[in-house]
């Protein structure tokens, strides 16, 4: 079953036309990602599906986005129920200046959740998904800036998890990482999918090629190619794709 | 040649950086050699001694006494530890009303025996006379030549220093209503503060904020004697009117007045910390159905509380040391307030209106320099507090 449906999307910042006609069906349960060179407005697009390019002032939206079979663009859309249904981590950890555990129950909280015990348990859950639990468990009170990079990205992806959103954005997650938070983080990213649809935007590909199942291609603006990861990296049906795996640009 | 520039450049900016350190520490050292001038000055005038009879065996009074015993509250010595007496004052003017210029002398040569003949005559006299006078006279008793003590200064209710015989220097009063102007301008500026601050960073549009923070900014630069002026014009006659005072010069007018005067400070240093919130802060709150409102109160304003608190610890030093406009405004009355309907006094007001008239080297003149340090430790004390819980804040960051 189809997540989520774009149809003949275009996008602009102002005068400048950053999506150009794209078609992309995603299937429930699978990781998706997005390749391409920079400013090929994969990034862009990635946060058109949890409506983030409404902050910007400018910006125009034509085409449809359907998730579960609902344009997420329609007027009678709640933004905020939209957002708690599709969960986003930054390319930098970014968490809030509170405990781990405020930040992991911050989704929870700003939803008018109060139930003390069901917040507690939920934190729990979702730091222990996060693979996070063991090294937090005695200084949840403590704040989330004493964590490493890496533990802060993962404490991200738990706050995000928290709210239990059926998709999960990641903006280049790993990419202000070492290798080894890396290779956990991506770890991470195969365990969730079997809970919901995760759609990550990376510059590398050979993290693509680890955690996807399907691959998307942008370039200029445009989606060159889109196709299983496995055939996208071992025989693409563009030139384009080909050069950019093969590292001849990009 | 690179070299010598460096080596230069050093010098100059090692030499530029102690003498202006030392020109501080100096300055501060001089204010506080002068502000403890005032605890070795004599209780009663310098140059006068009060005299007494004889039979008088009060030794001690104290400058409010001294003060009561000449504005006559105070008129028998059982009240001030002597025996059961009447007190009766005798000022060095009396004598020209009971002798002829004839009997006092061309020169006043006379005037000492004519003083203790008249304290002689009468056991419950007082007489405040020049020490010239009666130098050497034995016949009299004498008020001990106390220094004034640091306890009545600082716990003083009084302040009346240029009071004969002796000033009274409580500055009790000038404290209180530093501090109940600056509390009640801070109560009024906070809220307005925060609120401007908020709507400027986050929710006008980018148009309207381009418009409207360069006016806030523009209302720092007008000096501190027009606001005083618009107090006096408006904001005085309005609280007279509204509250049915006897006097618009309150408490209340100066804190307002205040208030609009810390307010452009406390909008612009909250309203640059809350825009230094990064970004992603705030996407990563909206991104889990934070709606735009809790993002705010949750997210930024924790944040950017230590910029926050140091835009309302600037609106406070404001308020404290302002002098102009709560001179203008206040009323000017030197009593301990019991309601910010009365007229006050602070210690910035009390220091421009009265150095003029204080004689340099005075008790006067010192006890000024005395409140200049109080202001000093107040503002130090504001400034700790505040260090302090920035840097729990950077802790917890």
């Amino acid at each position: 079953m189809d997540k989520i449906e774009a149809k003949n999307v275009d996008f602009y910042y102002g005068d400048f036309h950053a999506l150009k006609g794209i078609n992309i069906t995603i299937p429930n349960n699978q990781v998706v990602a997005f390749i391409g060179p920079s400013g090929c407005g994969k990034s862009t697009f990635l946060r058109l599906f949890n409506r983030m390019n409404d902050l910007i002032p400018g910006t125009r939206l034509t085409g449809e986005i359907l998730i579960d079979g609902q344009n997420i663009y329609d007027k009678s859309i709640d933004i905020d129920t939209l957002r708690r249904n599709v969960g986003m981590v930054f390319q930098r950890p970014n968490p809030f200046p509170k405990s781990i555990f405020e930040n992991v129950a911050y989704g929870l909280c700003v939803n008018g959740i109060k139930d003390k015990e069901f917040i507690a348990h939920r934190v729990e859950t979702a730091l222990k998904g996060a693979a996070l639990w063991n090294e937090v468990k005695d200084k949840l009170k403590e704040s989330a800036y004493a964590l490493s990079g890496g533990q802060q990205q993962r404490l991200c992806i738990a706050r995000a998890m928290a709210v239990e959103p059926s998709v999960l954005l990641m903006d280049e997650p790993a990419s202000a990482l070492d290798p080894i938070s890396t290779a956990k983080i991506e770890e991470l990213i195969c365990e969730l999918s079997e809970q919901t649809t995760v759609i990550i935007v990376t510059h590398s590909m050979q993290q693509a090629a680890r955690v996807s199942n399907k691959t998307a291609f942008f370039y200029l603006g445009e989606m060159v190619e889109y196709d299983d990861t496995k055939k996208i990296f071992t025989h693409p049906a563009k030139e384009a794709t080909q050069n950019y795996i093969t590292g001849r640009f990009g | 040649m690179k070299k010598w520039i460096d080596i230069i450049a050093k010098r100059v900016f090692t030499v530029s950086g102690f003498v202006t350190s030392i020109v501080i520490v100096l300055i501060i050292a001089f204010l506080f050699a002068e502000a403890i001038g005032l605890f070795s000055q004599p209780i009663v005038e310098e140059g006068y001694v009060l005299a007494l009879n004889k039979q008088n065996q009060v030794k001690d009074l104290s400058a409010l006494e001294i003060k009561e015993i000449f504005d006559e509250e105070i008129t028998n010595w059982n009240q001030v530890g002597g025996s059961d007496t009447q007190i009766s004052v005798f000022r060095l003017e009396d004598l020209d009303k009971i002798y002829t210029e004839a009997e006092l002398g061309d020169e006043y040569q006379f005037a000492g025996d004519k003083i203790v003949e008249q304290v002689s005559s009468d056991p419950g006299m007082i007489a405040f006379v020049p020490e010239s006078l009666v130098e050497g006279r034995t016949e009299l008793n004498y008020i001990d030549d106390n220094t004034i003590p640091v306890g009545d200064v600082l716990l003083g209710a009084e302040w009346f220093p240029t009071a004969t015989p002796s000033p009274i220097f409580g500055i009790l009063p000038l404290i209180s209503g530093t501090i109940w102007v600056s509390f009640f301008a801070i109560l009024f500026a906070l809220p307005f503060g925060l609120a401007v601050s908020i709507f400027l960073a986050e929710v006008a549009n980018p148009r309207v904020s381009k418009i409207l923070k360069p006016i806030i900014e523009l209302l720092n630069g007008i000096p501190s004697v027009v606001y005083g002026f618009f107090g006096l014009a408006v904001i005085v006659p309005l609280l007279q009117r509204t509250f049915n005072l006897p006097v618009g010069e309150s408490g209340l007018a100066g804190s307002i007045v205040l208030a609009i005067m810390a307010l452009p400070t406390i909008i612009t240093v909250a309203e640059d910390a809350m825009r230094n919130c990064p970004r992603t802060m705030r996407e990563a709150s909206l991104a889990l159905g934070a709606s735009k409102w809790q993002t705010i109160y949750k997210v930024v304003v924790p944040y950017s509380i230590s910029g926050i608190t140091s835009g309302v610890v600037l609106g406070i030093g404001r308020a404290i040391g302002e002098t102009m406009a709560v001179l203008m405004v206040t009323g000017n009355a030197a009593v301990i307030p019991t309601s910010i309907l009365e007229p006050l006094r602070t210690i910035p007001a009390t220091i421009a209106a009265e150095l003029g008239e204080a004689p340099a080297g005075g008790a006067h003149y010192q006890s000024l320099f005395l409140l200049g340090v109080i202001l000093f430790f107040i503002t130090l004390f504001i400034n700790s507090c505040v260090e302090v819980v920035s840097a729990r804040n950077r802790l917890k960051r």
